[in-house]
């Protein structure tokens, strides 16, 4: 695993309507990682994905991709870098069939022939292999397989860094250890940064583990460490960890 | 094999009828009628420009009747300094083209909301409007073409064959050309919707934000549909104005601007055959109403329009789909049941 | 030194008028985001009971301050129930059935009252400044419009019912757990924000006279208006309508009237590019 840092923010800050919801935020994200970003509600971790894939304008700081400076950037031209984005609440073309959701995730990098492979490839990782399941529209769907489209649009735009804002949210243990499958297969060739409340979820897939409170990093340390951590315990883990001791 | 062919009879089926009429059309109707529904056409055509924009891609623009009366008064202008008509043709197309593609860069790259989209789109028309009302003194020309005011400008050339400046085309000829030119313009917005660019922007429709997020720039895919449906107004703005011979400025009025967007919703957003067909009842609807002073346009359209919106909000197509469908698994459960009481009954 | 007084007051007097037209709207539009296309319509009924009531005999003034509000508030609570109050929230219904309704209203009255321009002799008179004289009711509807701005803007800001009323546009989950019913606020906003229109129609009456067709010349002015005035809805449809209102006013006496409004609506286009939050979007900071 290569140490360049692939994403970096430099005292990112995002303050809107008289409330910082990102403060002075310096993350380093290494080619490659799995970084898991947890934190209390309103801690400001979707403020922050919004900031970075500029769905927000931040009010100061830099956001660096590979070293280059994106902070500027519209929303495309940063999704063309090849940074995507699963957003907390699912944004997929809900009237739209499965299929075609991962088909025009698709056509943005590939056509023809090539686009039709990619797309039936995907559709068979997620498990949307039958017509009589990828012709559905998206609406008719569980909040889990929308999530799995959600990640099959994510698979198809071929990104180097994706961000998964609570992926597994609302999600039965089964279907959460499937997500957590196609989340390893994104990663062997994205860095992924993931948001998660769910401890199972993160202590299977995170090695690294970053703390967010009212908008600043707390700290950053394996999951362990940061479970043991008083500080963290006391805003967020206490309670529920103890009782799992 | 039932879902393909139903798919295929409206792809082709609807431009087909369209030139079976332009074919059979001139040996059945009178003059009058063949040049009213010229008119008919000509109006058509320029919704359909409409049904893309708003319908199919989500951008509700007040501004339709602009381009639509750009391209009546261009070519009405240009036909009268050119004396030929091919030219100006290609013109009625072009101006209102340009035109929203400066408009469009405007609203789109300036990321202007959509209320605000529409607020601006029917400043624009009203703008013209006022303008084109004003130029009554005979200073306001162009070339040879007086403006006229609140008066327009008379005695707009017909169409004339290509090349052949002296030889206009008749009403059976224009009539033709309208329906062709209707089920031409019908068809290829279709094949556009259906390929991957028209796949796309039903995709922004859908969901703008994701569009971005997978890295389309939404701004250009709307701007394209913007100056498309552009064009297909000017175009319709043409073949109205050289059919009837007269262009005035209540092409851009409020009035005009509703219009397209009463017929697009009645029709329904997210067809193109609908608002055609819608646009062909409003405007009969419209005749038949004439000069009424109780029974009047504006009350009979109000009345229509609430009806619709309280009632059938999704436009005559998409709940006459929805209907049919009902009725089709009302009769599957009916040859189901009798097909059940059958075997039942050999049974027994 | 009179004719600068007299170009003052024709400016103050558009200025005035913008306002106007434009209260009511801030109040339907601004408050609860309902885009009403029978704006122009409301004027012109409101313009006609005045008519209508001063040939019965009715007293000018009570048939512009009393009649016109009253019954054109009546009209809203109906369109309200009837049809506003199925699509808060739909914001394109809500526009074309606003449109209907506006259509119906115009054939409504062509039918009853034809389609000839009424008119109603403007009260009090005129008055002489130095060499020229300017009617005097121009400068008691300025005089109104001041009076019915700043009892609105008190209205809102400072007793219970605004605060109530706004509370509850922010956040109407809210409100219903404190025991208020949002429907019924919506419904009472919509029928001042109609009345306050309807009072504009009147006051207009005898300035413009009054024929079915007149409310498309308000609308698009008051809507611009509203919308460059941004999120403070007082204040913020002053401002806007004193910087349009100067801006048609100048044009409209250097060229024509019609020049004037283009210019207003050319100065709105620009102004909402370069400030798409409005004019009062500034004061709060920029939004991401």
């Amino acid at each position: 695993m290569s140490a360049a840092p692939i994403l970096e923010t430099c005292g990112l800050t995002c303050r809107f309507g008289g409330v910082t919801a990102v403060d002075n935020v310096d993350l380093i994200i290494a080619e490659g990682e799995l970084r898991c970003l947890i934190g209390p509600n309103g801690a400001g971790k979707s403020t922050l994905f919004k900031c970075m894939t500029r769905q927000l304008r931040a009010t100061s700081g830099d956001i660096l991709l590979r070293g280059q400076s994106v902070v500027g950037s519209h929303p495309h031209q940063i999704a063309r870098m090849g940074v995507a984005i699963k957003n907390q609440i699912a944004s997929v073309y809900s009237g739209l069939s499965v299929r075609e959701n991962i088909w025009v995730a698709g056509r943005r990098l590939h056509r023809g022939e090539h686009l039709e492979r990619s797309v039936t490839a995907i559709l068979n990782e997620i498990g949307f292999a039958e017509p009589s399941r990828f012709n559905l529209k998206v609406d008719a769907l569980s909040h889990a397989h929308r999530q799995w489209v959600e990640l099959g649009m994510l698979l198809a735009t071929n990104p180097i860094v994706a961000l998964l804002d609570e992926p597994a949210a609302g999600m039965t243990r089964d279907e959460m250890l499937k997500t957590i499958k196609l989340i390893r297969r994104l990663n062997e060739s994205a860095t992924i940064i993931v948001v998660e409340h769910d401890l199972e979820f993160i202590s299977l897939l995170a090695k690294r583990v970053t703390v967010l409170h009212r908008g600043a990093i707390l700290l950053e340390d394996s999951m362990a460490n940061v479970a043991r951590n008083p500080l963290v315990r006391e805003i967020y883990l206490g309670k529920q960890w103890q009782a799992k001791q | 094999m039932r879902g393909a062919w139903i798919a295929l009879s409206a792809r082709y089926g609807t431009a087909l009828l369209l030139v079976v009429l332009a074919a059979v059309g001139p040996f059945l109707l009178s003059q009058f009628n063949l040049l009213q529904l010229s008119s008919f056409a000509a109006m058509g055509l320029a919704t359909l420009g409409l049904a893309l924009a708003w319908g199919y891609v989500g951008i509700l623009s007040f501004g339709h009747a602009a381009f639509f009366g750009l391209g009546a008064y261009a070519y009405a202008i240009a036909a009268i300094n050119f004396g030929d008509s091919t030219l100006a043709i290609l013109l009625a197309v072009l101006l209102p083209a340009a035109f929203a593609l400066l408009l469009g860069h405007f609203l789109f790259f300036g990321r202007v909301g959509d209320v605000y989209l529409a607020v601006i789109t029917l400043c624009v028309t009203l703008i013209l409007f006022s303008f084109m009302n004003s130029t009554a003194d005979p200073w306001y020309r162009i070339g040879a073409a007086t403006l006229g005011g609140f008066n327009g400008i008379d005695a707009v050339p017909p169409l004339n064959w290509p090349g052949k400046p002296d030889a206009s085309l008749l009403p059976a000829d224009m009539f033709r050309l309208c329906f062709v030119a209707l089920a031409v313009t019908y068809y290829l917005i279709g094949r556009l919707l259906r390929s991957d660019a028209g796949r796309i922007l039903i995709a922004i429709r859908e969901n703008e934000l994701r569009s971005e997020l997978v890295g389309y720039d939404v701004r250009l895919y709307k701007l394209f549909a913007f100056v498309v449906s552009a064009a297909v107004a000017g175009l319709g703005g043409c073949l109205f104005t050289a059919n009837n011979g007269y262009v005035g400025p209540t092409v851009f009025d409020i009035n005009q601007a509703s219009e397209f967007l009463l017929w697009v919703i009645a029709g329904g957003l997210g067809t193109l055959a609908g608002p055609m067909i819608a646009s062909f009842a409003f405007q009969y609807l419209q005749t038949f109403l004439g000069t009424n002073q109780v029974l009047n346009t504006p009350l009979v359209f109000g009345a229509i329009i609430i009806f619709f919106v309280l009632l059938v909000p999704r436009g005559i197509l998409p709940s006459l789909r929805d209907a049919a469908n009902v009725l089709v698994s009302m009769v599957r459960v009916v040859r189901a049941r009798f097909r059940a009481e059958q075997l039942t009954e050999r049974r027994t | 030194m009179d004719h600068l007084i007299d170009v003052l007051i024709a400016v103050v007097t558009g200025v005035a008028i913008l306002t106007l037209i434009s209260l009511g709207l801030a109040v339907i539009f601004g408050m609860m985001r309902v885009i009403n296309f029978a704006h122009g319509e409301f004027i012109m009924l409101g313009g006609y009971t005045t008519v209508m009531a001063t040939r019965q005999g009715v007293n000018v003034w009570i048939a512009m301050l009393v009649l016109s509000p009253l019954v054109v508030g009546l009209i809203g609570a109906v369109a309200e129930r009837l049809i506003v109050r199925r699509f808060y929230g739909q914001i394109v219904t809500t526009m074309l059935a606003t449109w209907g309704l506006s259509l119906f209203l115009i054939g409504l009255v062509t039918a009853i009252f034809g389609n000839t321009t009424r008119g109603v002799a403007a009260p009090l008179g005129s008055v002489a400044i130095g060499a020229y004289s300017v009617s005097a009711y121009q400068l008691v509807l300025i005089a109104i419009t001041i009076v019915v701005t700043a009892l609105c803007f008190l209205v809102l800001a400072r007793t219970r019912w605004g605060l109530i009323a706004r509370g509850t546009m922010r956040n109407p989950e809210m409100a219903s757990t404190l025991g208020i019913d949002p429907v019924r606020v919506y419904a009472v906003t919509f029928v001042i924000g109609a009345a306050l229109t309807g009072l504009a129609g009147g006051l207009l009456a005898p300035i413009s006279g009054v024929i079915p067709h007149m409310g498309a010349a308000y609308v698009a002015r008051a809507f611009v208006t509203v919308i460059s005035g941004g999120s403070a809805l007082i204040a913020g449809t002053v401002s806007a309508a004193g910087l349009f209102g100067v801006v048609e006013s100048a044009f409209s006496l250097i060229a024509t009237p019609v020049i004037g409004q283009a210019a207003l609506l050319i100065a709105a286009i620009v102004l909402l590019r370069v400030m798409p939050q409005g004019i009062s979007g500034r004061w709060q900071g920029v939004r991401s």
